[in-house]
């Protein structure tokens, strides 16, 4: 009694039951399916999360204001003071903050561009200094930046994304183009590249302009949104980050035992924070994916109860004629077996389809192991919830088998 | 010359405490290599039962065993299994055929479990199906094949492994007196050509074939007489 004997019994017996035996399998196929998928679209996810938080810069710092608009009148908004201009320079100091590379004033709010006929919102509308782009790692399509000396004389020009560019000028070229934003004139002088959407936020849909061109005519003088600061290297980011820190309490007279009235976001934090959450999220979907997995064993296991009960007979035949308890267990081991490989075999081709396909706005990323993983599951799925059906049907003593009706 | 079957005050109990029944009081039987012995008896006098125990199927409650010189109480499930297949071939009165299989297929069975290579099996299987005359069947499932038919594949079945005896559970009780007559007379040539044969049947014409038959009444042997029927005539 060798292997491809066995195999050939065991193929001949699922033959016997076609519809059962492709139902049984499609159990197995949902399974391995949704293991890859989910596991792709949990993985992807979080490589999307990943590029989005390194689109931002890992060596950069976001400073913001602690408290700002919050704790209403009481004792607290004596001591919480805005952002300036003058903070922002001050971190640029080869002395004090050796790890500062450059230190952009960020004033932002939503605004109404108009052009022609046409009429966008531009829901970010940045005015800041010109080390801004290459801070936030935002290079230009086309045109150019705007220059210190833009600053320095409170020049309107604006640099539009992508999105906002396409929705004003369609095929037009903006540059030099006059648009209206909140009814104030500025110059195009370019065109940020497309970074892509991510999360809630389309970094596309956005305008710079220069820092006093925006305070001058549409936010006032009131204090900064933020101070975006670029630290030499990502690996110089947290020794920044406590200069950065050290600077603004002497600045903001912070005694050493209080809280800052400012808040330092560092995107390599924010990133081990994200990815925690994706890969949490991973394993909660394949965690579901594993249980539907189970759902499948649990049903090639009934249906090869059924199968070993409804042929009996045929078992004490084969016992009568010196099958031994080995094959009569081989037997139906085999055919759980080949029912779950292929039902796995199949899953592996649906997950590994299904994942070109973009699912929720996300663009799943097939994690190799997973495929290995899941087939190798699915065998050993048939032969664990196969083994206690075949151990039954190969213990059956002969005559009460034969008697069976 | 030792008996191919030697049996030795065998008993064999169902059930236990008061519902216990109690289906072989006690049966002293040996055979002789190339006998043709019929078993007779009412239904429920535990000739099936004796039949179950000396083809291995069912395990006694007491007495001895031996098939061949083996001593078949000291044997394991698995030597049980392998005794069944080299021993004992097997016919049952519902032919018992695997379903949805081809009679040579089926006729090819035991020797599959025998782990013999597949040109052997099938040269052995189709002259075994030559014997019983179905040599244009061998194709065939059994669902296609007619009573008669299936119980000669079956007889094909039981021989191909060459054991040393053939056992048959009234293998003419489903059948036509004219598929009965076909298989009698596969039976009758098997014994001329030298193999044992213990068939049960409650059917006079059936036993008047065998050399020797025996009467099983309530567990005991109650007559055993030898040379009647044809063997007389002959």
């Amino acid at each position: 009694m060798n292997v491809i004997e066995i195999l050939r019994f065991a193929v001949r017996g699922l033959a016997a039951n076609k519809l059962r035996s492709s139902l049984t399998t499609l159990g197995i196929t949902i399974g391995v399916g949704a293991v890859i998928l989910l596991v792709a679209v949990g993985s992807g996810a979080s490589a999307a999360v990943e590029q989005s938080i390194a689109g931002l810069g890992t060596n950069v710092l976001t400073v913001t204001r602690q408290g700002g608009g919050f704790g209403g009148a009481g004792n607290n908004s004596g001591s919480t003071r805005q952002l300036t201009v003058d903070d922002a320079k001050s971190l640029v100091d080869p002395l004090g903050a050796p790890d500062v590379q450059a230190a952009s004033p960020v004033v932002s709010t939503s605004a109404t561009a108009v052009y022609g006929g046409f009429s966008h919102d531009v829901p970010q509308f940045t005015g800041t200094y010109p080390a801004y782009f290459e801070t936030t790692n935002s290079p230009l399509s086309s045109g150019a930046a705007f220059t210190d000396d833009d600053v320095t004389q409170a020049r309107r020009v604006v640099v539009l994304g992508a999105t906002a560019a396409q929705d004003l000028f369609g095929a037009e070229d903006p540059l030099g183009q006059q648009v209206l934003v909140n009814s104030i004139q500025f110059t195009v002088v370019g065109v940020l590249a497309s970074k892509g959407a991510n999360g809630l936020q389309n970094a596309d849909d956005s305008a710079v302009a220069p820092l006093p061109a925006v305070q001058n005519s549409i936010t006032g003088y009131g204090g900064l949104n933020q101070i975006v600061v670029q630290a030499k290297s990502a690996d110089a980011v947290t020794a920044a980050q406590a200069e950065v820190t050290a600077i603004l309490n002497a600045r903001h007279r912070i005694a050493a035992n209080r809280a800052s009235d400012f808040r330092i976001l560092n995107p390599s934090q924010l990133l081990a924070a994200r990815t925690e959450t994706t890969q949490t999220f991973t394993v909660l979907l394949g965690a579901v994916a594993a249980i539907s997995l189970l759902v499948g064993g649990i049903g090639v296991t009934n249906i090869m109860l059924v199968t070993v009960t409804e042929r009996i007979r045929e078992i004490g035949i084969r016992k009568a004629i010196g099958a031994t308890r080995s094959a009569i267990l081989g037997q139906f081991l085999a055919e759980a077996t080949l029912l779950s490989l292929f039902g796995g075999l199949l899953g592996v081709a649906v997950g590994v389809i299904g994942s070109q396909f973009r699912i929720v706005g996300i663009e799943p990323v097939v994690a190799p192991a997973s495929i290995p993983l899941a087939f190798g599951v699915s065998a050993l799925i048939g032969l664990f919830f196969g083994s206690y059906p075949a151990s039954r049907a190969a213990s059956l003593r002969p005559i009460e088998a034969l008697r069976h009706e | 010359m030792s008996p191919v079957i030697e049996v030795v005050n065998l008993q064999k109990v169902y059930g236990s405490g008061a519902t216990a029944v109690r289906a072989l009081r006690g049966v002293d039987l040996s055979v002789q290599t190339g006998e043709y012995l019929a078993i007779m008896g009412a239904s429920g006098s535990g000739k099936s039962t004796l039949l179950n125990l000396i083809g291995c199927l069912d395990v006694p409650s007491g007495g001895s065993y031996r098939l061949d010189g083996i001593d078949v109480g000291s044997l394991n499930e698995r030597q049980l299994s392998l005794l069944r297949n080299r021993k004992i071939g097997f016919i049952f009165q519902s032919y018992n055929l695997v379903p949805r299989t081809s009679a040579l297929s089926n006729v090819e069975l035991p020797l599959v479990y025998a782990g013999l290579g597949r040109k052997e099996r099938r040269l052995r299987a189709r002259a075994a199906l030559d014997l019983v005359g179905l040599t244009d069947r061998a194709r065939h499932l059994p669902s296609e094949l007619s009573g008669g038919q299936q119980q000669r594949v079956a007889v094909a079945r039981a021989l191909v492994n060459a054991p040393a005896i053939v056992l048959a559970d009234e293998p003419t009780g489903n059948l036509d007196s004219e598929s009965t007559a076909e298989v009698l007379a596969v039976f009758d040539r098997l014994n001329a050509l030298g193999r044992t044969i213990v068939v049960i049947t409650h059917e006079d014409d059936v036993a008047w074939h065998a050399q020797r038959t025996v009467r099983v009444t309530d567990g005991r042997i109650v007559s055993d007489t030898a040379l009647q029927g044809a063997w007389a005539a002959r």
